[in-house]
């Protein structure tokens, strides 16, 4: 059965191939989207940690800023 | 009148939803996947080399629905000047892009087996193939252009140029002899396609709707953590 799934009448190697072309194409699309999430909410926190005490207030009194360093406490 | 659209309120949603959209996209491929490759029935005339149309298909829609978006939103920030619809659009781009890219090489692959070609100048490949050069050019123009009024107003003009290319995409098969066939699928009237065929077709264009959705999502929280950088800098 598995031989016969690979195979798939001689068109095996067209439809795997394309599977497996989507397939790297989207993983490509998730690892670069996610690595440049993951680079800029560490620049946010970098740049968060070297506020002073004052500024780091304002900063966090904006809900989307309250928002970044409360998703990036798990990263 | 787009206080919903404001990126604060949106934030909240999105920062915690692409987890869940996650999670929602490997279930649903999971099912497509299985649906695709092996409980569809072969083609007739095509064998399984119609499994093909179960990833180029799919891509193919949802490329030409993120162009519209864009388009649509870039077109209503335009006129009334709501960058963050500007945000939104910039956020698409990549993962309709990919989508293109996928319709245009599986389509190769498959147009291989069928009619004995990699590559041929049909109405349908050569406007799809026109429309990624759209979105390189929509997405060339974010990363050249510094001035932001300068972007805002080049990626409009770009997408507004691009949509002219969607009907022809659409009609192409009816208005010229291509080796394309006319669409199997309306939702207007009956579909020639078997039900067999498009359940899975359905299942997998829902999880490529949901991954670029997931893409989309991450992108754009992405976007905002930018400005959110910038403004950090100037406290």
């Amino acid at each position: 059965m598995i031989t016969e799934i690979l195979q798939m009448n001689g068109y095996g190697l067209y439809v795997w191939s394309s599977f497996l072309f989507t397939f790297v194409s989207f993983t490509t699309l998730y690892v670069i989207t996610k690595i440049q999430y993951t680079k800029e909410k560490k620049k946010f926190m970098s740049k968060y940690g070297a506020l002073d005490s004052k500024k780091a207030e304002v900063a966090r009194s904006q809900t989307i800023n309250k928002e970044i360093l409360s998703s990036s406490q798990s990263i | 009148m787009f206080k919903i659209f404001e990126p604060g309120r949106i934030f909240v949603i999105t920062s915690k939803a692409h987890k869940y959209v996650m999670f929602l996209f490997v279930f649903v491929i999971c099912i497509g996947l299985l649906e695709a490759l092996i409980f569809s029935r072969v083609h007739y005339k095509q064998g399984d080399s119609v499994r093909i149309m179960y990833v180029h298909v799919p891509a193919a829609w949802i490329s030409l629905g993120i162009f519209s978006s864009i388009t649509f939103l870039s077109l209503t920030g335009y006129i009334f000047k709501n960058k963050n619809f500007f945000l939104i659009s910039k956020s698409l781009a990549p993962s309709g892009l990919v989508f293109n890219i996928v319709a245009l090489v599986t389509g190769s692959i498959w147009g291989k087996p069928t009619w004995g070609t990699w590559w041929a100048w049909d109405a349908r490949i050569t406007s799809m193939l026109i429309l990624a050069l759209f979105y390189l050019m929509y997405l060339i123009a974010w990363r050249i252009y510094e001035d932001k009024e300068q972007v805002l107003k080049i990626t409009t003009i770009i997408t507004i140029l691009g949509i002219i290319n969607v009907p022809i995409i659409k009609y192409s098969v009816d208005w010229w002899n291509t080796l394309h066939q006319p669409a199997s699928i309306n939702i207007l009237s009956k579909s020639s396609i078997h039900s067999s065929m498009l359940f899975p077709l359905i299942i997998m264009t829902a999880a490529f709707a949901l991954f670029s959705m997931l893409i989309f999502l991450m992108k754009y929280n992405t976007e905002l953590i930018k400005i959110k950088n910038k403004g950090l800098d100037r406290l």
